[in-house]
């Protein structure tokens, strides 16, 4: 279980979530993904990263179309998607981009906690949340196996070493503003 | 004696290499062509066996053996899943094989695939190692396109297909039943075993998971032969029957309060010292070390007078630390505090428990709650008691769980009270900023 997004609130940003139903390109990739796999329920989590990838949550109509593609109930589907904190609900979506601050060990030793603080300070957001703009969301990590560019962090899913440099971490917010 | 030339890291800096061509001018492939010609599958199980390899991604079960623990004449579909799920706190060895060297640990998957007759590899790979997936995928497109996956490998009788699969950021899924679960769409929740996955794994169907470490290291072995690996590394204790070696090289990955954090080839055996002093440059700032980790945080701590301990498969455990782990150093210095340290770990298990067993999301919780209560200044001295009376009774060894998440859990609290209970005893009694150790202080994370 990766992170808990307990009961905050609803998001501004999710009145921009799309409504239904899935991109046709999106349903398209779900099944192109079924030969490569004995049963239907492995495309579980490669589905639910393509919706979040695009829709940057995985709505109640997602889980309802995925399982229909994938032959389960959306109750099966929703339990493995519950399990991945990974995965956002409608109610509380992804800005643009994701930065993650890694707190684990070899990054705490070299000052991620403090890190993390002053990404907030500077975002305007609590871990977790979104910049109103809808750019930028920020959520801590357990090790992102980056050690040996600690204090290290992550945009989406590329790691960025040493973000403790001078101004390194300003210059990075800047351009993830920018989009 | 001569400076130890790398094998699985020599291809670091050759960029060329990550390309099939490249691969291939620097002899790459060669090895499974030969394979494939001149060797059963049995063969390569046999070379591999008799090498001594016991697998990298931390508990060091012989390889070949596993392998001959699929049922005899099968009539399939046998899976092999590879396990790059890698989520260790301060080991990266996998992400630097995928990301510098992919097609090295994909001619190791289809060895492997076919010493043990599969049809499909799954590489399971962390989501967090977004760059390292692109380059597998990749490297896995140019073989397609090569004729080297698929149908009839290099014209051979053999066919296999590798699918990539990307987790979703849940350390469990490193465990190789929560591997499987999770990638056949469902929570990542570890299987009881028996059966294990020889037996019946993914898709309930026969299944060996195995580590890019530990493939990467096939590839060697099957060219070079296993007399050329047991050339390298510790022999078997003669006084423990039950050794079976530490052979061959391991990428060792050194992080923390070092001078240069990063990875390193070296034939098993090297002293926690010589890493950090010779390839670590030392401890940072002119200062002293006060511990480490030896293989991530399940393994617990080693205390600064414990560093002579040689890194292979018996080596922590002489010092009470429970195993080589993943091989992966984490260093502090002496001004940090081992109560920020253990919180910083105890954080991480209950953050990552998976909460199918009560004992393990149970105890991790309340772990953390009370380290985070001495942290705060409000411990009492017999938190130290309740903590190790929790740490010994979560986890496979007591019997309570059915994974080892919980005894890696248990392991750092264990060890760092016991090694540094006058440490915790000063610290209980002065509060935090009064001990020895208050110049570096970890902050406390906001809630979450």
């Amino acid at each position: 279980m990766s992170h808990h997004h307990g009961t905050r609130e609803v998001s501004p940003h999710a009145a921009h979530v799309p409504p239904g139903p899935l991109p046709a390109d999106i349903r398209e990739q779900i099944v192109a993904l079924l030969p490569r796999y004995p049963s239907k329920q492995a495309v579980t989590l490669p589905a639910l990263h393509l919706a979040q990838d695009r829709l940057r949550c995985v709505p109640p109509w997602a889980v309802r179309e995925i399982a229909d593609i994938l032959d389960l109930s959306p109750a099966e589907v929703h339990d493995t998607l519950s399990f991945y904190g990974f995965f956002r609900p409608a109610s509380d979506p992804l800005g643009k981009k994701r930065l993650w601050i890694c707190r684990s060990l070899a990054c705490a030793l070299r000052g991620a906690d403090q890190i993390l603080d002053q990404a907030a300070h500077k975002l305007g957001v609590e871990v977790g949340g979104t910049t109103a703009d809808g750019a930028i969301t920020l959520e801590l990590a357990e090790c992102l196996g980056a050690c040996e560019g600690a204090p290290a962090c992550m945009v989406d899913d590329e790691h960025i070493h040493h973000i403790d440099q001078d101004g390194k971490m300003d210059r990075l917010v800047e351009d993830l503003r920018k989009g | 004696m001569a400076a130890f030339e790398p094998v699985l890291l020599r291809r670091l800096n050759r960029p060329e290499c990550k390309n099939l061509e490249g691969y291939r001018a620097d002899g790459g492939y060669r090895t499974l062509e030969r394979a494939l010609k001149e060797m059963s599958p049995d063969q390569v199980t046999t070379v591999v066996k008799d090498s001594g390899l016991r697998g990298r991604g931390g508990a060091g079960f012989p390889t070949g053996l596993k392998w001959t623990f699929l049922p005899k004449g099968h009539p399939g579909p046998i899976y092999l899943c590879v396990n790059c799920d890698e989520s260790e706190p301060c080991t990266f060895n996998n992400r630097y094989l995928i990301e510098c060297d992919p097609h090295q640990v994909l001619e190791g998957i289809i060895l492997a695939s076919y010493a043990i007759r599969a049809t499909t590899a799954y590489f399971y790979v962390r989501y967090e190692y977004g760059s390292g997936t692109r380059t597998m995928q990749r490297a896995i497109d140019e073989l397609y396109a090569a004729g080297m996956l698929g149908k009839n490998i290099l014209g051979s009788e053999y066919s296999l297909d590798v699918v990539v699969h990307r987790g979703a950021a849940a350390y469990i899924c490193g465990e190789e039943t929560g591997l499987i679960e999770s990638l056949e769409g469902k929570r990542a929740w570890p299987r009881i075993k028996p059966p294990f996955p020889a037996i019946e794994g993914a898709f309930r169907k026969p299944t060996i998971v195995n580590n890019p470490e530990t493939l990467a290291n096939v590839v060697n072995i099957v060219e070079r032969g296993g007399e050329w690996f047991k050339s390298l590394g510790v022999p078997p204790d003669p006084k423990n029957p039950r050794d079976a070696g530490s052979y061959g090289s391991k990428l060792y990955c050194i992080s923390g309060h070092v001078n240069k954090p990063g990875i390193v080839e070296l034939p098993m055996g090297v002293t926690l010292r010589e890493l950090l002093e010779v390839h670590g440059g030392g401890v940072w700032k002119g200062r002293k070390a006060k511990g480490a980790i030896p293989g991530g945080n399940s393994m617990g701590f080693c205390t600064e007078a414990e560093f002579d301990i040689p890194l292979d498969f018996n080596g922590p455990g002489k010092v009470g630390c429970l195993g080589l782990g993943t091989a992966a150093v984490t260093v502090f210095d002496e001004t940090t505090s081992i109560v920020d340290v253990l919180h910083n770990l105890c954080r991480f298990f209950a953050h990552e428990s998976c909460g199918q067993c009560t004992p393990c999301r149970e105890g991790t919780a309340w772990m953390l709650k009370i380290v985070e209560r001495i942290k705060r200044g409000q411990g009492r001295l017999e938190d130290l008691a309740i903590l190790e009376e929790v740490a010994d009774k979560i986890g496979i060894m007591p019997g309570t769980t059915i994974c080892g998440l919980a005894d890696g859990a248990g392991w750092p609290v264990k060890t760092a009270i016991r090694k540094f209970r006058d440490e915790f005893k000063t610290y209980l009694r002065e509060g935090p900023g009064k001990g020895p150790s208050a110049g570096m202080r970890l902050q406390m994370a906001g809630g979450h």
